[in-house]
């Protein structure tokens, strides 16, 4: 059923959050918090080539180290085929995941696992990483994506031949594969056009940087069963990786899930969990590999840098008549960065009647890609939104009619197919209008800009147990890792069904052993589709309760009615008797039936598409070239906020990270392909300082859906801001930044170039 | 496995024996907020670390013989800040010194840790070459004096010898409509290195005219460096256009810097002359008593 604003008395409010006290006060136990007796200390060699052979791996000296306790190479692996993963975020490959995870035969990134070893303390295992003996034969490598294209290249995969072409080339290269979406007829709208802008824009690799890095516990036992303990976005991945990657019965692997420092994408696939349980076999003892700071950089997935061109013909009113987008991402060193959303994601704010959309998916000597919040709509709108703003210009339209001239709306055919249904980017954009900072005039010596975004959202496979305690409390468990919130989601949404205050119901994370099936946390999928399985779950537990109150007062139970927490005869006709609440009727489970609990499996379908509008106020120091962030406004349709702080949070942390990735964030190679800052200090994220406070404006548009309306709300946050400060930019000096990062160096130098 | 010694000796005869007699690589720890770091690196393996904390007087402000502050080496950087005398005396060395990481490294950062990390971008490091301070040094041929500048010889490296380390620093008395101003250049707000750093401190006359200059930059040269021919283009000028105009060409032309992952030659070097122009505004005001703020 679906559940009416006016009725809702815990949805939408604010109650504290059940994970902060732990977080605070430091006893939320991470994957790096955990021990167990007996534990070694596994630790990864990486290689120090950007590309190259790897001819041999003497581990014998570290094995005689004392203290040392296992090591492991490619050999201790199964060498498995090329299959299509049915787990993750993102096209991926067991084989290719397979090889990240520990290089076989070559290095393919300075930072790639080539050997691990365990020993009883992280000193040792340091020491042992040394004495392994690793001969390279060095080879040319390539880092940046136009340059891997180049048919003289040197070319990572001697059996990557491009998809998506016909005929299948003759020769290998790194174009991993072509992705076409067309719509209409381009060339004829072109025609058609009285203006046109035409621009090529980069974006660089930017990295999730979660806080916590990645950490595993893994012990092995003689029997074959396997205890794992991960910091992941999802389980249930950890363990089907865990289980492919070492020819492995899921039914012999637990994966228990450690509280989350942050992910955004990145713990959607694994890097270490392989490599413990192999060490653990070994040597027959618990083992836990925790990365440094430096190893997150060099060895785990940013997302894609890229190379976006994007041309768009307008009539003279603003009428878009055709667009067209090429799109070239860097994947790293495997197939798979996010070109897929990237060549849809550009166009979907637009009613459009011709589109041509070309991306290519390519490979180079650097860390594989991992999805990062909203995978490749960040980089393909960056593009697409800098470009809205130039066409803005050259017609001398204001750009928020210029969006709302073209804005997609229900029944809008989407240039890669679906048709938007029960979107809410019109309210978005009336929200713009509406709001003081676009009414207000851009103060003297600032500028302003405008930028909007989308995202799809997904749903899929989530299961939900709500169990009513003895005493009438309430447990809900559910297969998704929380990163943003869903703990209190999912306990407000089951109070609200069950008509009890959100203080009696706790929710928890339930490990592979314990619940059903539920796909990792990410596509902001678990407030939709783990809401819709624990909302589900906990109807089923009123239907189960009114069925007991029936039985106990012997009536049909179509004469029981559940209202606040409490079961009533349904009017005069059904009899009097006093209301039962949960406390009451859980208190005598046993004589009604048994336990009370109610599990649901969905497959949840219809997730409601997000857009978010950003306005940002610019001033921009023209000596230096530093940008400093004056006001920042995000209005995001976020169909019903459950908790609206968790939202606003969220709002804030994808603008605040999109800030970084449009001044600062950036990977400084050497002339050897070594990343030259590994670390906070020089891979600048932004500070609590650099960001002002960013007011999120929650329009909702409810999704129909889900009951309460949900759309996801995590990953559209991240869209917009790139362009928005580009286009405020802009606006304060009057020169376009087509390339990120916007840093000081560029920005004075545009300056200086533009005169 | 390697071991590591420590000491915290409580005289400055004791630590000087310390470090005469170490057997490998000694290292002399103030608040440790560099040495904790590169030893956690795994970029210096020393046998022995001297703690000088506990040596009387290293922490601590005081006024000198010569109506001068003396400031003890290891004083941490929120007990300098905290200091209204000098505050208003040094406002360019104090904002220095503060600029360097984040609260919690304000605890502990030094004057003396942050001069003998020796790195180029050190933020303190052109605010005391600046206001002309004296180092003063201790060892086993027994103490002497020297002009900080002459401490750094390189990125990392010193002039001092193995047993040698600074006690305290002394500035000079200060005259009438004198002051002094930092400014650094980062990507960021806070927490950062700086790609420029340039520090000035003047003296002025009744009318406003500069009457002695001390110009230093920081991250562009091996060493933070002293530029007197920038000082002499402010000597005997008020800050009109022209003045500032040949300073920022002044440190342009002093600056030599490199390119790495924090700045490019061609960047630093403009930088170098904007911060230059404003850090000069910033003293003059302060010396002529139009602000008493920071400047940042």
């Amino acid at each position: 059923m679906n559940y009416v604003a006016s009725d809702l008395k815990v949805v939408g409010t604010r109650p504290i959050r059940p994970d902060g006290v732990d977080k605070v006060t430091g006893r939320a136990v991470f994957a790096a918090d955990t021990r167990a007796a007996g534990m070694l200390w596994g630790k990864i060699k990486r290689s120090p080539h950007a590309h190259a052979r790897i001819l041999s791996i003497d581990t014998s000296k570290a094995m005689a180290l004392p203290g040392v306790k296992a090591v492991v190479t490619a050999a201790d692996f199964p060498d498995i085929p090329s299959e299509e993963a049915f787990v993750g975020e993102g096209p991926m490959n067991f084989r290719d995941l397979a090889l990240n995870v520990m290089a076989r035969s070559k290095a393919l990134y300075e930072g790639h696992a080539v050997a691990a070893v365990a020993a009883t303390t992280q000193e040792i295992a340091d020491r042992a990483l040394e004495l392994i003996d690793v001969q390279y034969e060095v080879l040319p490598f390539v880092i940046d994506v136009e340059a891997a294209m180049a048919p003289d290249a040197p070319v990572l995969h001697d059996d990557l031949f491009t998809a998506g072409v016909t005929p299948k080339p003759e020769k290998p290269s790194n174009i991993a594969k072509v992705v076409t979406f067309k719509k209409g007829d381009v060339e004829a709208g072109f025609k058609d056009a009285e203006v046109v802008v035409e621009g090529r824009y980069t974006t660089q690799p930017v990295h999730q940087a979660y806080i916590e890095p990645h950490a595993c516990l893994a012990s092995y036992q003689p029997d074959g069963q396997v205890t794992i303990h991960a910091s992941s976005q999802g389980h249930f991945m950890v363990r089907a990786y865990t289980a492919k990657l070492l020819g492995m019965d899921m039914a012999n692997i637990r994966v228990n899930p450690a509280e989350i420092g942050g992910g955004f994408g990145g713990k959607t696939l694994i890097y270490l969990e392989p490599v413990a349980v192999a060490l653990s076999k070994k040597a027959g003892r618990p083992v836990k590999i925790q990365m440094t700071r430096e190893e997150v950089f060099r060895g785990s997935g940013p997302t894609s840098g890229a190379w976006v061109e994007v041309k768009i013909g307008a009539k003279k009113d603003g009428t878009i008549v055709a667009a067209q987008q090429v799109l070239k991402f860097q994947a790293g060193a495997f197939p798979g960065s996010p070109i897929g959303p990237g060549c849809m994601c550009g166009f979907a704010m637009y009613d459009l009647p011709n589109v041509d959309v070309v991306g290519y998916d390519v490979v180079s000597n650097r860390p594989k890609v991992a999805a990062y919040r909203a995978p490749g709509a960040p980089i393909t709108s960056f593009a697409v939104e800098s470009a809205m703003d130039e066409l803005a210009r050259k017609l001398g339209m204001d750009p928020l009619a210029l969006r709302e001239k073209n804005a997609a709306k229900n029944g809008t055919k989407t240039h890669y197919g679906p048709v938007h249904q029960n979107i809410g980017f019109t309210a978005v954009l009336d929200a713009v209008k509406a709001h003081p900072h676009w009414k207000t005039p851009v103060k003297e010596g600032q500028g302003r800009g405008l930028a909007v975004g989308f995202w799809f959202n997904i749903g899929g496979e989530s299961t939900a147990t709500v169990h009513v305690n003895e005493d009438g409390s309430v447990t809900v468990a559910t297969g998704s890792p929380d990163i943003g919130g869903s703990r209190a989601s999912m306990g407000m949404m089951v109070a609200e069904v069950l008509g009890i205050d959100v203080a009696r119901v706790k929710a928890t994370v339930a490990d592979t052993a314990s619940i059903g099936f539920t796909h990792l946390t990410g596509g902001s999928r678990v407030t939709f589709a783990t809401g819709m399985a624990a909302t589900q779950a906990a109807e089923k537990v009123v239907d189960d309760l009114k069925k007991r109150a029936a039985a106990t007062w012997e009536i049909p139970v179509e004469a029981v009615e559940w209202k606040d927490g409490k079961a009533y005869p349904a009017g005069s006709n059904a009899g009097a008797f006093e209301p039962l609440d949960l406390a009451a009727l859980a208190l005598k489970a046993a004589r009604t039936g048994g336990p009370i609990v109610a599990e649901v499996s969905v497959n949840a379908q219809g997730a409601g598409a997000g857009f978010g509008a950003h306005i940002c106020d610019v001033t921009v120091d023209k000596e230096t070239g530093h940008v400093t962030i004056e006001r920042y406004t995000a209005i995001q349709d976020v169909g019903r906020a459950i908790h609206p702080s968790y939202v606003e949070g969220q709002i804030q942390g994808g603008a605040a990270q999109g800030i970084g990735w449009a001044l600062n964030e950036e990977y400084i190679y050497n002339t050897k392909g070594q990343m030259e800052n590994p670390g906070f200090l020089d891979y600048r994220v932004p500070v609590a300082s650099d960001v002002p406070m960013i007011e999120a404006v929650l329009v909702e548009v409810p999704n129909p859906r889900h009951p309460f309306g949900v759309r996801g709300v995590g990953e559209v946050p991240i869209v917009p801001p790139m362009a928005a400060i580009a286009n405020a930019i802009k606006s304060a000096t009057g020169v376009r930044m087509p390339n990120l990062p916007m840093s000081p160096p560029k920005v004075r130098a545009a300056l200086d170039a533009a005169g | 496995m390697s071991s590591l010694n420590y000491a915290a000796p409580t005289t400055v005869d004791e630590a000087v024996k310390l470090l005469a007699g170490a057997s490998g690589l000694a290292k002399v720890l103030s608040g440790g907020t560099d040495l904790l770091v590169q030893l956690r690196a795994g970029r210096l393996k020393p046998d022995l670390i001297v703690d000088t904390k506990k040596i009387p007087g290293i922490i601590g402000i005081r006024k000198g013989s010569d109506g001068g502050f003396v400031i003890g080496a290891a004083t941490p950087g929120a007990e300098v800040e905290a200091n209204a005398e000098l505050n208003a005396a040094w406002p360019g060395l104090v904002e220095a010194l503060d600029l360097i990481g984040s609260t919690q490294v304000q605890g502990r950062c030094s004057l003396a840790g942050n001069l003998c990390n020796a790195s180029p971008a050190a933020d303190s490091v052109p605010a005391l070459y600046a206001a002309g301070a004296i180092a003063v040094v201790v060892g086993s041929k027994g103490r002497r004096e020297v002009p900080v500048e002459q401490i750094p010889t390189g990125p990392g490296r010193t002039s001092l010898a193995k047993d040698e380390f600074i006690l305290e620093f002394k500035l000079p008395p200060r005259g009438p409509r004198s002051a002094d101003a930092y400014l650094r250049f980062i990507p960021r707000t806070e927490m950062d290195i700086a790609v420029v750093g340039c520090g000035i401190n003047v003296t002025l006359d009744e009318k406003g005219v500069c009457t002695a200059a001390r110009v230093a930059l920081g991250a562009v040269s091996p060493t933070v460096i002293m530029v007197p021919e920038a000082a002499q283009i402010l000597v005997g000028h008020t800050l009109d256009a022209d003045t500032l105009a040949k300073l920022d060409a002044a440190a342009q032309a002093a600056a030599k810097p490199i390119t790495d992952k924090r700045g490019t030659v061609e960047y630093r070097k403009k930088i170098a002359g904007v911060l230059a122009r404003r850090v000069a505004a910033i003293a003059f005001d302060r010396a002529q008593g139009k602000t008493n703020g920071k400047a940042h």
